[in-house]
C-alpha cells in the first residue's frame, strides 16, 4: 500500500517534471504554425507561411549556415587538438601532465563572459574581428570539453597491443592508427559532440568575438527577436527541435543496442 | 625504442592554450590595472565596491544561489528516481528529461517570453480559468524563471550519473541492518552522490553568475546584473575597456573565491567529469 503511493507519487513527479520542461518547447512550435501576427498567444488559424519565409529570409538561413559551419570547424579542429594532446601525455611526468589538465580547467571555470571579452581583447588587438577569430574563440572554449573526454579512454588503454603491433612490423604511425585510434574512438566521438552542441548553443563567447554583420544563430536571434521575424524564428526552432529528436532517436538506438549485448556477453559495466 | 605518443603531440595544443587562454587573461589583468594613459591603477578593480556596480553584483549573486537551489531541489529527487528506472544514461527515460538542453539556448530563453509577456501564454491561461493576470515580465522573477529553466539539465545530469553509480548492495545491507527510507538518502544517497551534486552546483552557479542575456530577454533593462554592467562596459557608447576589464577581473576573483570556499566545506573529492 505505501509502496504503490510512493509509486505513483514519483510517476506524478516525472509527469510535472516534463510538463515544465516541455510547455515551453511546444509552444514555440504552435506558435510557428499560428497565422495571428501581433498576439501568438491569440489562435489566427493554421499555417505553413512562417516556414516559407524563412526558407527565404537571407538573414536566417545565413545564421544558420554560419553556425554550422563553425560548430563543424571548431569541434573538428578541437578534437584533433585535444586527442593528440591526451596521446601525448601517456608518457609525460605528473608535473607536466598536471599543468597540462589545470591549463585545461581554464576555460571551464572562466564564465562564458570573461573569456569572450579576453578574447575580444587579444583579437582586437592584433587583428580584425572576422570568421576566422569566432573559429579561434570557439575552439579554445569547447577544447576542454575534448580533452575530458578522451583523457579517460586514454587511461584505460592497454599498452602491449600497441606494443606487440610494432613487433609485428608496424611503423608507430601505423600502429597508432590502427590500434589506439579505434581503442579510444568512443572518447574521442563523444567528445567531438560535446563539443559540437557547446558551440551551437553558445551566446556569450561569439557576443563579444563575432565580426559585425556576421550572425550564429543565437546572436541572430538576440539582435532581431523584437522585429518582425518572430515567427520565423519560431519556425526554425521547431525544426531544430525535430532535428534535435531525431539524432538522439538514433544515439539512443544505438546505444540500447550497445548495452543490451554489455549485458548479454557478461562484461561488467 | 621510441615510446608511444611522442611528447610532442601535446606541442600543438599547448601553443594554442597559452596563446588563446593565458595570453588573453593577461590582457584582460593589464587592462585592468592601467589606465587609458596606461599608468598603473588600482581603481578599475575596485570599481566593483562602487554602488553602481556593487549593487548589480549583490544581485548577480543573490539571483544565481536562487537559481542554483530551485535546480537543485527540483533535480535531485528527479535523479533519484530516473536512476532507480534506468541505469543506461542513454536509455529514451534519461534522454527525454535532457533533451530539451539541445535546443538552442536563445530558443529556450524566446520560449519563456511567449509565456510571460503580459498578453502572452500565461495569461491567457490564467483567464480561462477565471484567475487574475500576473505580470512577470521584465521582473527578477521571470529572470530567475528563465535561468532555471536554461541551466537544470547541467544540474540533472550530473548527479543522475553519480546516483547510478551507486551499487545496489550496499543499499540492499543498509535496508537488511532496519535503515529506513530516510537513512538510506542521508547517509548513503547524499554523501556518495556528493561529487555530482558539486559539479551539479558548478555548473549552474558559475554560468549564472555573469549571466546578462536572459536579464535582457526577460528582464528589460529592469533587471540590470553584474554581467550586464560588464557588456555595457564593453559594447555601450561609453565604452571603457579598462573599467571592463577591471571588473571582469572582479567578478572571476569572486567566482574563483565562491567556489575555493565552496570545496573547502564539501570537503569532498571534487567533481571531476561532466557528464
Amino acid at each position: 500500500m505505501v509502496n504503490g503511493i510512493k509509486k505513483t507519487a514519483e510517476k506524478v513527479y516525472l509527469v510535472i517534471i516534463l510538463l515544465l520542461l516541455y510547455i515551453p518547447i511546444a509552444l514555440l512550435v504552435i506558435s510557428s504554425f499560428n497565422a495571428s501576427e501581433r498576439n501568438k498567444a491569440v489562435w489566427g488559424g493554421f499555417t505553413f507561411k512562417a516556414y516559407a519565409e524563412l526558407i527565404q529570409d537571407e538573414i536566417v538561413m545565413g545564421a544558420l549556415y554560419n553556425t554550422l559551419l563553425l560548430a563543424g570547424g571548431a569541434s573538428l579542429i578541437a578534437t584533433i587538438l585535444g586527442t593528440l594532446v591526451c596521446i601525448g601525455m601517456i608518457n609525460m611526468k605528473k608535473r607536466s601532465k598536471s599543468f597540462i589538465m589545470g591549463v585545461t580547467q581554464i576555460p571551464l571555470l572562466n564564465s562564458d563572459i570573461v573569456t569572450g571579452i579576453s578574447l575580444m581583447l587579444l583579437f582586437t588587438r592584433f587583428a580584425d574581428l572576422s570568421f576566422v577569430t569566432m573559429l579561434v574563440a570557439h575552439v579554445t572554449f569547447i577544447i576542454p570539453y575534448v580533452v575530458l573526454s578522451v583523457q579517460p579512454k586514454v587511461l584505460q588503454l592497454n599498452l602491449s597491443t600497441y606494443e606487440a603491433a610494432l613487433d609485428l612490423g608496424a611503423s608507430h604511425l601505423y600502429a597508432m592508427w590502427k590500434v589506439i585510434i579505434p581503442e579510444i574512438m568512443p572518447g574521442i566521438l563523444s567528445g567531438f559532440l560535446l563539443a559540437f552542441t557547446m558551440s551551437l548553443d553558445d551566446f556569450s563567447v561569439t557576443y563579444f568575438t563575432k565580426a559585425p554583420g556576421l550572425n550564429t544563430m543565437s546572436t541572430m536571434i538576440n539582435a532581431e527577436y523584437r522585429k518582425g521575424i518572430q515567427t520565423e524564428i519560431y519556425a526554425l526552432s521547431t525544426i531544430v527541435f525535430i532535428i534535435v529528436l531525431f539524432v538522439l532517436f538514433i544515439i539512443n538506438r544505438r546505444s540500447e543496442k550497445a548495452y543490451k549485448q554489455r549485458e548479454e556477453s557478461g562484461v561488467a559495466l | 625504442m621510441k615510446k608511444l605518443g611522442s611528447r610532442l603531440l601535446a606541442g600543438p595544443y599547448l601553443i594554442w592554450m597559452v596563446l588563446f587562454t593565458i595570453i588573453p587573461l593577461c590582457l584582460i589583468l593589464y587592462n585592468a590595472f592601467t589606465t587609458f594613459e596606461g599608468r598603473f591603477t588600482i581603481e578599475n578593480v575596485m570599481a566593483i565596491t562602487d554602488y553602481v556596480n556593487a549593487k548589480p553584483l549583490l544581485l548577480s549573486l543573490n539571483m544565481s544561489l536562487v537559481v542554483t537551489l530551485i535546480c537543485f531541489v527540483l533535480s535531485f529527487p528527479l535523479a533519484l528516481v530516473l536512476s532507480k528506472y534506468s541505469k543506461n544514461k542513454n536509455s529514451i527515460i534519461v534522454m527525454v528529461f535532457i533533451l530539451p538542453m539541445w535546443m538552442n539556448f536563445m530558443l529556450r530563453t524566446l520560449a519563456w517570453r511567449l509565456i510571460l509577456l503580459n498578453n502572452g501564454f500565461l495569461n491567457k491561461g490564467l483567464g480561462i480559468f477565471g484567475f487574475n493576470p500576473v505580470y512577470l515580465m521584465n521582473t527578477k522573477a521571470a529572470v530567475i524563471l528563465g535561468t532555471a529553466y536554461d541551466y537544470f539539465p547541467f544540474m540533472l545530469l550530473p548527479i543522475y550519473n553519480a546516483l547510478v553509480k551507486i551499487d545496489k548492495d550496499v543499499i540492499n545491507a543498509a535496508k537488511d541492518l532496519g535503515a529506513t527510507s530516510f537513512i538510506i538518502l542521508k547517509r548513503i544517497m547524499l554523501p556518495l552522490s556528493l561529487p555530482g551534486i558539486v559539479s551539479g552546483i558548478t555548473m549552474v552557479f558559475v554560468p549564472s553568475m555573469s549571466e546578462f542575456v536572459i536579464a535582457d530577454m526577460l528582464g528589460g533593462n529592469k533587471v540590470y546584473l553584474i554581467g550586464n554592467v560588464i557588456e555595457q562596459a564593453f559594447n555601450s557608447g561609453y565604452a571603457d575597456v579598462h573599467l571592463g576589464s577591471g571588473l571582469s577581473l572582479s567578478l572571476m576573483g569572486l567566482i574563483i573565491i565562491s567556489m575555493v570556499i565552496y570545496k573547502f566545506f564539501d570537503k569532498g573529492e571534487g567533481g571531476h567529469g561532466i557528464w
